[in-house]
């Protein structure tokens, strides 16, 4: 199977407006989760990554007027504006554009905003962005849980591969709205801390929103260092819709899988950019999943300390930074982490460190009981 | 033009009737969503308690589905491959105003489209690929580029493909099990036609 190259990507989040900026955030241990009170909603106070709106505001204001769009699709066509400011020659009538969401414009449905009701359709949203730009094909929308955004990458490499698509943009966005911090909190999955991915006292996940955005090409760019996507797979538990599979089963036949496909063993796996949402049953079917391919060794973390659980984004978002760790030589801490509170060993990166790395693992899982696993290698003269 | 994939078994639903591969196999005049879907339940004597704690999107994926896979067993690679317009915006309003009150996490766990496919798995006891697209129509030409990826790839050896939809309790329902196993040549134009070919309008 052809090879999907990552090539210029973008960040817009509370820890910044590029992916240069979210990179200096989280080497400097910067978190954008912030104490938030929403009494409406619940009683108790929580913990959320919320982009201020202000500061979106300012910087969409250089490039449209910021009342004719809702808020994600601000954070989406800033993400995608900057890649396409560095790739002038990319022709969007030629791109593939491919948005991968959970819940798109849903703050709408409480608060339309004068914004018309079709607004709160995916499919509206996709064409908000391409009508912005100009990409003449009709977006792919992808809306499969949590793994929405890591699914879109695999999405471009197989259409890609049937030579379908050559260059692509996928995108992952999604927001902190009344909905779904109501949904988490009927289910208590909310932490009253900032969420503490594998440790002891997790106890629930943190929120957060952002977008995302990257380029990718089957066609082989000319520099000299460059990362690839070189195995995916996707996985159903087959298990329970809102719970994770005990023995991590679904996550475990998807690294498999993808493992497979890029021809290498879990041994070659330099680092493992984990899901890790510090709920108590999703990080402990992680261990179990990563115990049984054998990356028990692997150096891994959870982002979801510095964005909280970004939904839609967060497997992109993951998998972008995973792209400049390989590129950089240098892995991240997961913040939050004190004492591992799974039942099997894992070897949790505690500080900054610099390591060269030639494939790496990107999971996420979702509702529904889905599954994916992503081999990243690295490239370099 | 030569094809190299096929559709084995095909289903609709939509107004009242279940067209399984060109035959009409049920009539209903039920006009009420949960009482038409409680009326296939029956019919197909389904058995299966877990079908009436789903929202609409589940049960109409399981019915579907059941159909199929009545004539065609799954494998455990059977590929799921499903879109639609509406995303699960009925089942999110639900939630919405349940949130003025006390907010449900039994409707919350079905606010996102790809849960059907959660059902489906788990009925079928299918640990496969999933995705869950998002068109403004019944996008024939991403559902047959899609799925012959995963063919082409190898990932998977058959795919149930297809479109689940519903918005203010009107419904539309297609899926079609597809694979190398020679029958109606899997193309754009064939889904088009077979999606189209009981619909009284066009989708929306």
């Amino acid at each position: 199977m052809k090879k999907l190259y990552l090539l210029d990507d973008a960040i817009i989040s509370p820890l910044g407006f590029s992916t240069k900026e979210n990179i200096q955030s989280i080497r400097e241990g910067n978190s954008g989760l912030k104490l938030q009170q929403r009494p409406e909603i619940t009683e108790n106070p929580f913990f959320a990554g919320i982009i201020d709106e202000t500061l979106l505001n300012q910087a969409f204001s250089e490039i449209g007027s910021s009342e004719k769009f809702t808020k994600l699709e601000k954070l989406i066509i800033l993400a995608v504006k900057l890649i396409l400011n560095k790739n002038r020659n990319l022709d969007p009538t030629k791109t593939a554009l491919i948005i991968a969401t959970t819940k798109g414009n849903i703050d709408l449905l409480n608060e339309p905003g004068g914004f018309p009701i079709n607004r709160l359709k995916l499919s509206e949203l996709g064409k908000v962005v391409a009508n912005f730009f100009g990409f003449a094909q009709t977006p792919i929308i992808v809306s499969n849980a949590c793994i929405s955004g890591g699914l879109g990458l695999a999405v471009a490499r197989r259409l890609g591969n049937s030579e379908k698509i050559k260059n692509a943009i996928v995108v992952g966005a999604d927001l902190v709205s009344d909905f779904v911090i109501s949904g988490f909190n009927s289910f208590q999955a909310l932490s009253t801390k900032a969420c503490k991915p594998f440790s002891k006292d997790r106890d629930g996940i943190s929120l957060g929103e952002a977008a995302a955005a990257i380029m990718v090409s089957t066609e082989k760019p000319e520099i000299s260092n460059v990362i690839s996507l070189i195995g995916d797979a996707s996985a159903n538990d087959a298990n329970h819709i809102s719970g994770p599979s005990r023995t991590g089963e679904g996550l475990y036949k998807s690294i498999q899988k993808a493992l497979k496909e890029a021809s290498i063993s879990a041994e070659e796996i330099g680092f493992l950019s984990a899901h890790g949402t510090a709920t108590v049953y999703n990080d402990e079917m992680e261990s179990m999943a990563f115990q049984r391919s054998a990356l028990q060794k692997s150096p891994l973390h959870s982002l979801k300390g510095f964005y909280g659980h970004t939904l839609g984004a967060s497997a992109l978002i993951e998998s972008i930074i995973t792209k400049h760790s390989m590129l950089n030589n240098e892995i991240f801490a997961s913040k939050n982490f004190e004492e591992l509170g799974v039942s099997k060993p894992l070897n949790v990166i505690q500080k900054n460190e610099k390591k060269e790395i030639r494939y790496a693992l990107k999971t996420a899982s979702g509702f529904g009981g889905c599954n994916l696993a992503l081999v990243f290698k690295a490239e370099k003269q | 033009m030569s094809n190299q994939f096929h559709i084995q078994n095909w289903v609709k639903i939509k107004n009242g009737k279940i067209f399984n591969s060109e035959k009409l196999i049920f009539d209903s005049s039920e006009k009420e969503l949960n009482f038409f879907l409680k009326a296939c339940y029956d019919f197909l004597d389904l058995k299966y308690p877990k079908f009436h704690k789903m929202d609409g999107l589940s049960k109409m994926g399981i019915l579907a589905s059941e159909i199929i896979f009545r004539k065609n067993k799954p494998t455990e690679d059977t590929a799921l491959v499903i879109s639609n317009n509406a995303s699960s915006l009925e089942i999110d309003r639900q939630f919405q105003e349940s949130t003025e009150t006390f907010a449900s996490p039994s409707l919350f766990v079905y606010t996102l489209p790809n849960i059907v496919l959660g059902e489906i798995s788990i009925k079928y006891k299918l640990q496969s690929e999933n995705a869950f697209f998002v068109s403004e129509d019944f996008n024939a030409k991403l559902l047959k580029d899609y799925t012959e990826s995963l063919l082409i790839s190898g990932k998977s050896h058959q795919v149930l493909s297809g479109w689940i939809d519903l918005q203010n309790g009107e419904y539309d329902v297609f899926l079609c099990l597809v694979s190398k196993e020679r029958n109606i040549p899997f193309s754009e134009e064939n889904l088009r036609k077979l999606y189209c070919a009981e619909n009284d309008k066009p989708t929306h």
